[in-house]
């Protein structure tokens, strides 16, 4: 048997150029955790459901373990860890997070932090239950999603008092 | 506010922020996934047979695949490896404990059992092997479910051709001749299904050989780093010494974790020592759902015997409990059941009896709640129905048979999971009922039923009562130090999958000590730190570590004292300690910082810095005495440990407002209010978080999650698409009540809280959705299709 063939991956991740090659079926998420070694971005089911993968692919959450890396080549990816501010402090959501206790186990939060970032950009002043909508693609199985939901109208409210974000 | 009183800010009781937070939320936790990037990677083929016996394992197909390094059978494990996994918790009622192999031998029990071990460069190749290897079975017939375990046409393992791996029988009383005299009396038959913990992350186990040293080191995401330690030195016939055991950041563990060591834990580092490379294994979703462990399933039968006023004199439960294939965690879970069913009631006279059997499906151990749910279901359900018989209010019923303040300590005569004395500690039932009542508009509820229905719309309330045995022993212990940068290092044992440990036990410290909580940091789950541990189960980590570190925290405040007294020349006695700094009470101009204690209390040769050089042997001492006085260590630090004398009982109570739609049957939550009491609270936002979690897993075992087995044992919803776990459009907003008894066993009067929130949620379900409906329900969960199809047939009937 031969070994696979490599193809040059190149991504702009968290605005940064970030390169490797790697086999066809190399799922996005293991690219980004095994390859870019950017490990914020979590696998909880590897079938799309749970959604603890979701990223942003130009700025759209997507769910990073049901796509193949080598079929976004050229794109720009924000994971976690690229939401957080240039001078290093947590950026709204994540704060928002901190502090509504939106994470126990925190296995799950990445992707819930990456969702919020999207939703929140088309929908800066949601309702509670256009918040708790909007979390419904994501699995948690420590909090209850009380206190997500929480961290979300916290989110919005950090945004409407002019709190840092620089994303 | 009083001005220039010694303010310390207490943090004890304080919804302090998360310490762990802005590491998780920024993405730079450290989960088992994300360790060793370059290490191999092992996959396993699972039998996809219930009830089969390995004929042949062909792997001629699979040898050429480039990246692929070993295939491992159980004719190739060696030593203590190829022998049966340990069988953690003996029992004498456990009369026929089996154990399966870390690789199958010969036979295998259930779908999802290893068999074959691939090692490879990465995941992907050894997938690939996995699937070019062919096993030939003679498949046998499985036995799936109570009923046929029961029946025993077949067995599960030959040796034990009834199924029951253990029986039981305790009285307290003479129950059965109470029954049998009573005025009035009930049968009532009650079922409760599997579910499984399913944490987000997944078990997994990386392992490093250092060859030259001959040591074994393995991160696990386990609840016990110590048990997995002990466990894996003893297969791999290592001193202990050589083999250290890290919990990294653990994604939710809920009790599935507590198991060990899982084969998986034996064999990564049984291939690393054997290949001298790292080695690592991550379980996917569908491997935890097939070869890990669910809990639940049982069957309940229960007689009961009362008088007009519905007072309990007789109560007879008689149950069978599925452990699934085989009993590696012992038969805790029945135990939970039979002795915690009874809750806050004081039947005048209990007989309760047991089967345990196996059925060839997942193994069953402790899930979030642990036997606790099916005991409540059950005798919340019986409570409802004497209610229902005597025409009486069903909180009425409870206040009559509730254990009273004023009898508390309360023994109830049997002997509890940790093998001493059921007794409860504390706990005011009454005063638990009335705040429920009132919160929850129980009075009134009539009221808004009337309204409901003169809209067309059926509503029903529900109300469920436990106690919960909190904080078992054997111990934990803690580690207090403080560095002479002022840093405090504390380290405990047991380990973390969401607690907030970091913050919670910082919190203590901070107290205790009188430093700010942003000097203190704590390590959990780690046996290089603090190597005596039992580990994060049966919501112990608080009431059990809590009480170690503080106890640890008060030597290093003894010490830190002593030695302040003789810098200052003052009696210890006569010094507090304020934000790390040491000040005579009263002199606040007369002051040692505690950092400078530290360098004090360790007298040092040489100087590295500019702290060290004050401790050095010409800057300190008295010449008169030795530089480190007799029975003195060097170092300000203390360790100390807390060991129970008995367990500490929480207890709560849960109320629920549900509506049924007409036309579907579909549960929809009004309310959901919480009573809750696990003594004196750490941190009010981090109890509250653990209730929320625990309420939104009794919601989702009432209404949604099952493990569906077919006759062929083939779990058919092995998947988060078929599994139904809630999302945040099932999950209520819960309204929590907190009711504060301190616990008079330990020193800080706190009781457990992790599991809390799940335990009354079938119960309280079902007493709902009977009172909205009028027919009786005795099977949990229930879903739409279900109760729509329950509803049709009480109308035919009637």
């Amino acid at each position: 048997m031969n070994p696979e063939e490599l193809f040059l991956v190149e991504l702009t991740v968290n605005g940064t150029p970030l390169s490797a090659r790697v086999p066809s079926r190399r799922i996005l998420s293991d690219f980004l955790r095994h390859d870019l070694r950017l490990t914020g971005t979590h696998v909880g089911c590897e079938h799309g459901v749970c959604g603890a993968c979701t990223i942003l692919l130009e700025g759209k959450p997507v769910r990073g373990c049901l796509i193949f890396a080598v079929s976004v080549t050229g794109s720009a990816v924000t994971t976690v860890e690229g939401l957080v501010n240039n001078d290093g402090s947590l950026g709204i959501v994540q704060r928002a997070f901190h502090e509504s206790h939106g994470l126990q186990c925190g296995f799950c939060t990445p992707g819930f932090i990456t969702t919020i970032h999207a939703f929140l950009k088309e929908n800066p002043h949601p309702t509670e239950e256009e918040a708790r909508e909007a979390i419904a693609g994501n699995l948690c199985r420590c909090t209850g999603y009380q206190n997500i939901i929480k961290s979300v109208m916290r989110a919005a409210e950090l945004i409407d008092s002019g709190v840092r974000d620089d994303h | 506010m009083i001005l220039g009183c010694a303010m310390t800010t207490k943090s004890f009781g304080e919804p302090i922020l998360r310490k762990e937070d802005p590491r998780l939320v920024s993405g730079q936790g450290r989960y088992l996934d994300d360790l060793g990037h370059d290490a191999l990677a092992a996959a396993f083929l699972r039998s996809p047979h219930a009830s089969a016996r390995i004929l042949d394992i062909d792997v001629a197909d699979a040898l050429d695949v480039p990246g692929l390094i070993g295939i491992y059978t159980y004719e190739d494990l060696e030593g203590r490896v190829a022998e049966p996994l340990p069988l953690l918790i003996p029992h004498p009622a456990l009369l026929n404990g089996r154990t399966g192999y870390p690789l199958a031998n010969e036979y295998v029990r259930h779908v999802g059992e290893a068999i074959v071990m691939v090692i490879a460069e990465d995941r992907y190749v050894a997938e690939d092997v996995v699937d070019l290897i062919k096993v030939s079975y003679e498949i046998l017939k499985p036995v799936v479910g109570i009923e046929n375990a029961k029946a025993a046409h077949n067995a599960v393992h030959s040796s034990v051709p009834n199924n029951v791996s253990a029986h039981s029988v305790k009285e307290v009383g003479d129950a059965r001749a109470m029954i049998k005299s009573a005025p009035h009396k009930l049968s009532l038959d009650l079922f409760i299904e599997r579910s499984a913990c399913s944490p987000l992350e997944g078990k997994g186990v990386y392992a490093i050989w250092e060859e030259d040293s001959q040591e074994l080191r393995l991160w696990s995401s386990t609840q016990t780093s110590t048990g997995v330690r002990a466990a894996v030195a003893a297969k791999l016939d290592l001193p202990l010494q050589k083999v250290e055991c890290i919990a990294p950041d653990v994604g939710g563990g809920f009790g599935v974790k507590i198991m060990h060591p899982w084969p998986e834990e034996v064999l990564i580092p049984w291939a690393a020592r054997k290949l001298n490379r790292p080695v690592k294994w991550s379980e996917d979703r569908r491997e935890h759902f097939i070869s890990s462990a669910h809990e639940r399933a049982q069957e309940h039968h229960i007689e009961v015997g009362f008088d007009e006023e519905g007072r309990i004199l007789g109560l007879d439960v008689t149950f069978f409990h599925d452990n699934g294939a085989y009993t590696p965690y012992g038969i805790i879970i029945p135990l939970i059941t039979s002795t915690q069913l009874l809750g806050p009631y004081k039947p005048a006279s209990y007989r309760v009896e047991f089967t345990s059997l196996f059925t060839n499906t997942v193994l069953v151990i402790p899930y979030r709640g642990a036997g606790r749910p099916q005991g409540v279901f059950a005798m919340e359900r019986t409570v409802d129905a004497i209610a229902k018989y005597l025409k009486l209010d069903r909180t009425v019923v409870r206040e009559r048979n509730f254990i009273q303040p004023h009898e508390m300590p309360y023994d109830l005569g049997l002997i509890f999971q940790d093998g001493r004395p059921l007794e409860y500690d504390s706990g005011d039932f009454p005063a638990s009922m009335a705040m429920l009542k009132k919160m929850v508009g129980w009075d009134d509820f009539e009221t808004m039923r009337g309204e409901y229905a003169a809209q067309g719309r059926k509503i029903g309330i529900g109300v469920a009562c436990y106690v919960e045995g909190t904080g078992v022993g054997p111990y934990e212990g803690g580690f207090v130090q403080v560095e002479t940068s002022g840093r405090i290092n504390v380290a405990t044992g047991l380990t973390s999958q969401g607690q907030g440990h970091q913050t919670v036990f910082a919190q203590i410290v901070a107290d205790e000590l009188g430093v700010p909580i942003d000097d203190v940091f704590v390590t959990t789950g780690d046996t290089r730190r603090f190597p005596y541990a039992v580990g994060t189960f049966a919501s112990r980590a608080a009431v059990m570590s809590g009480n170690a570190i503080a106890l640890a925290a008060r030597q290093v405040r003894d010490k830190a004292l002593r030695l302040a007294g003789e810098a200052l020349e003052c009696d210890p006695q006569d010094l507090e300690i304020v934000d790390g700094i040491i000040r005579v009470k009263g002199d606040h101009a007369k002051s040692i910082a505690l950092k400078t204690v530290a360098v004090l209390s360790n007298p040092l040769r040489y100087a590295f810095d500019e702290s060290a050089k004050a401790a050095t042997q010409f800057a300190v001492g008295d010449t008169s005495k030795p530089p480190v006085p007799e029975d003195q260590e060097p170092g300000l630090e203390g360790k100390d440990y807390y060991s129970p004398m008995a367990s500490t009982f929480a207890n709560g109570m849960h109320a629920v407002i549900i509506e049924i739609l007409p036309e579907t049957a579909e549960v929809k939550i009004l309310r959901y209010v919480v009573v809750h009491d696990c003594g004196r609270v750490i941190n009010p936002m981090i109890v509250e978080g653990q209730i929320h979690g625990g309420v939104a897993q009794g919601v989702a075992g009432a209404l949604f999650e099952r493990m569906a087995y077919d006759e062929s044992g083939q779990l058919q919803n092995a998947s988060f698409m078929d599994f139904l776990m809630p999302y945040a459009t099932e999950i209520p907003t819960v309204e929590a009540g907190h009711l504060e008894t301190p616990s008079p066993l330990n020193p800080l009067g706190i009781k457990g809280a992790g599991e809390a929130g799940v335990i009354p949620g079938s119960a309280v379900f079902a007493s709902a959705i009977e009172d909205a409906e009028g027919f009786e329900i005795r099977r949990m969960p229930i879903s739409p299709s279900e109760l729509w199809e329950l509803r049709r047939t009480m109308k035919e009937n009637a």
